[in-house]
């Protein structure tokens, strides 16, 4: 009798730790190509964020040289009409973006886990009224409704830039796992959880939650990729702080200080440029993500 | 190409919201019972939604610290001196201090219903709704035709690449599709705008039509408004066609795998009947609910496109709404796009359960 039962725990396997289960997702994404290359991008623009100080020639706002020249061996890629540095506000401006996809994909990913793995796990009538929100949210046309919440928050900066990509992003995420956690649900390993007497909360986030990761992963990545487009777009419209030096503002000076007229083509391609890049560089990851649930999509299996 | 994660985020969001929750009920009596009430349903849940919107709408200005007169009387001192009688005018028509919350509620949903939004403070002499309906014509012929030019166009490279999957005809329309959803579209039009505009100067770069012309419908004029549309309607083309390519092709190739196409080739079929006829008849269903959605979305314009350009549409006129601070008009515009994706919401949803049955509950 004993010795079946010992036999019987050391065959239930140790669940992983988060580290080993970090380590497990990035060598997945790592294995795929397409996933590979945005990572190397992205790393290179974290690299260009964190060290911007020392990287860049000039500060990003410091100004006083000669105004909207063309690229010298002083200014690689030019100045602008407030004679300040292009090269370095490009590279100060990688801060901006990083940050806010960052910031805003971690904080919309999150709201969309709560809601959806609780809202997918409950039934009742409290579902039909969160159901009913989140098609509110999702039917709203996102760009109108970031940009009168922006003009009614004016002069928030990028605070107020995250809050509302955070408030107009949620809702698809929390939809998608939701139909997930429906599906997993009334899988056996949940039924034997809820008969072993664990509460809904650890069924919730530690039974259910585990099994999306590639679907959270995923999120964060299609949420980041939306806040940086997001944020451009705001604050190439005016509706930030045009202060703060980042990409989007750049291209609202650009656009400004007539910048289309004096033929600067640094000005307007550099900052868009750097835009696409790094949303695609989220992109590039997600194909990769697919795979940390799927091990038929993993490497190799590229058609 | 495995990934479905790449698929634009909006394309695919919108065609989920309406075809999830699919039930598959047995065929019963009572079918025009189960009609009705699907349509009653949904009617219903329209209703709800629209009253929701229309309150959001009316909550967001009055979270804001300040009142909206307060921001009215210092748009208009910067034109000139108010008078004291503007500034009451004002001040009572925008209902400041005046009733409680629900007074001022019922005041709001009557403008809504007689879709009276009062004076616009930028352009101050001029309502809100004559604003509203000189920009409307713009964005509806220019965002309005090109989406339809883009949905059909896509469809067909949609189909082609599904059905000629992993050659060249299937990759690069693919990954251009997956690609333009990463690109910030304004930019393509700033590159456009700089290259056909000003290097070039291939097309005019501003405005909707010459500085001289007046609008009107003669051939001259229509000739002129098309030579000005040319540049937003080809940004607006190339960054939604990647969208309808892949969203089509994605589920076209699911179709191509079912068992009554496989039997439809068996039966001799020539391939292209078989493609058109069979497959993508199917396949096209989740790809009409999205292009519901994008004619919903046509009155709210492009706005990024249109300031990039200059284009005197809905879109520009929000932008300038907004960064004038012009609250009646930023409301009412809000309003109409929101309304106008909620009407094809709830259209689409209607069209869906009579084109799959197996949607009505």
């Amino acid at each position: 009798m004993t010795t079946i039962t010992e036999t019987q725990q050391v065959s239930i396997a140790k669940a992983p730790g988060p580290w080993s289960v970090f380590v497990r997702v990035a060598s997945t994404i790592w294995s795929n190509g397409k996933a590979r290359i945005g990572l190397i991008v992205l790393g290179l623009f974290v690299v260009i964020a964190i060290f911007a100080p020392l990287i860049a020639p000039y500060g990003a706002s410091e100004n006083g040289f000669d105004r909207s020249s063309d690229p010298t061996w002083e200014h690689w890629l030019g100045t602008t009409a407030a004679g300040e540095d292009v090269l370095s506000q490009l590279l100060w401006g990688a801060q901006v973006s990083i940050f806010v996809g960052l910031v805003a994909g971690v904080l919309s990913t999150l709201i969309a886990v709560l809601i959806g793995l609780s809202w997918g796990y409950a039934r009742g009538f409290g579902g039909e009224v969160v159901n009913f929100v989140v098609n509110l949210f999702l039917v709203i046309p996102g760009l109108p409704l970031m940009i009168v919440i922006a003009a009614y928050l004016s002069g928030g900066g990028i605070a107020m830039i995250i809050t509302v990509v955070v408030i107009t992003g949620w809702a698809w995420g929390a939809r998608v796992l939701r139909s997930q956690t429906q599906s997993l649900r009334s899988r056996d390993f949940v039924t034997a959880a809820v008969f072993s007497g664990e509460r809904p909360f650890r069924i919730v986030f530690r039974e259910i939650l585990p099994n999306m990761t590639s679907l959270i992963v995923g999120n964060f990545f299609g949420a980041a990729t939306a806040a940086i487009l997001a944020e451009a777009g705001l604050e190439y419209l005016g509706l930030g702080d045009s202060s703060v030096v980042s990409w989007g503002t750049m291209l609202f000076w650009a656009q400004n200080s007539n910048a289309l007229l004096t033929g600067q083509w640094s000005l307007l391609f550099a900052p868009g440029l750097c835009i696409a890049l790094l949303a695609t560089s989220l992109t590039l990851i997600n194909f990769g993500v697919d795979g940390i649930s799927n091990p038929r999509l993993r490497e190799g299996k590229t058609r | 190409m495995t990934s479905t994660t790449a698929a634009p985020r909006g394309v695919e969001g919108k065609s989920r919201s309406v075809a999830e929750d699919v039930p598959l009920r047995t065929q019963g009596s009572g079918r025009a019972a189960r009609n009705a009430l699907y349509i009653l349903r949904k009617l219903g849940l329209f209703v709800l939604t629209l009253w929701a919107a229309v309150t959001v709408n009316f909550i967001l200005p009055r979270l804001m610290p300040g009142t909206p007169a307060d921001a009215a009387l210092a748009k208009l001192a910067q034109n000139g001196p108010v008078s004291d009688a503007t500034k009451a005018a004002i001040e009572a028509q925008l209902g400041v201090p005046t009733g409680n919350i629900f007074e001022q509620y019922v005041t709001y949903l009557h403008q809504v219903i007689t879709l009276d939004f009062g004076v616009s403070y930028t352009f101050y002499p001029q309502t809100v709704s004559e604003l509203v309906s000189t920009a409307l014509p713009y964005t509806l012929v220019l965002v309005g035709v090109v989406t339809i030019i883009a949905f059909i166009l896509g469809t067909l490279l949609g189909v082609l690449a599904a059905w000629k999957r992993g050659t060249w005809l299937d990759t690069l329309p693919t990954l251009s599709g997956s690609f333009a959803s990463a690109f910030p579209y304004f930019w393509t039009a700033l590159l456009l705008l700089f290259f056909a505009g000003y290097v070039w100067r291939l097309f005019p770069t501003s405005g909707a039509y010459g500085p001289t012309a007046t609008p009107n419908l003669s051939f001259g004029f229509l000739g002129d408004a098309l030579y000005h549309a040319f540049l937003p309607a080809l940004t607006i083309l190339i960054t939604s066609l990647g969208g309808w390519i892949l969203g089509m092709r994605n589920t076209m190739i699911s179709t191509i795998g079912d068992d009554y196409v496989t039997f439809a080739e068996a039966n001799g079929l020539k391939p292209r009947v078989v493609a058109l006829r069979y497959a993508a008849r199917n396949a096209i269903l989740p790809n009409l609910t999205s292009f519901g959605l994008a004619l919903g979305g046509v009155v709210g314009g492009s706005i990024l496109v249109e300031r990039v350009f200059g284009y005197p549409g809905v879109g520009y006129l929000l932008f300038n709404a907004v960064t004038n601070q012009d609250y009646p008009l930023m409301q009412a515009l809000f309003l109409m796009i929101t309304l106008s994706v909620l009407v094809a919401n709830f259209l689409v949803d209607i069209l869906y359960g009579v084109l799959d049955p197996r949607t009505r509950r």
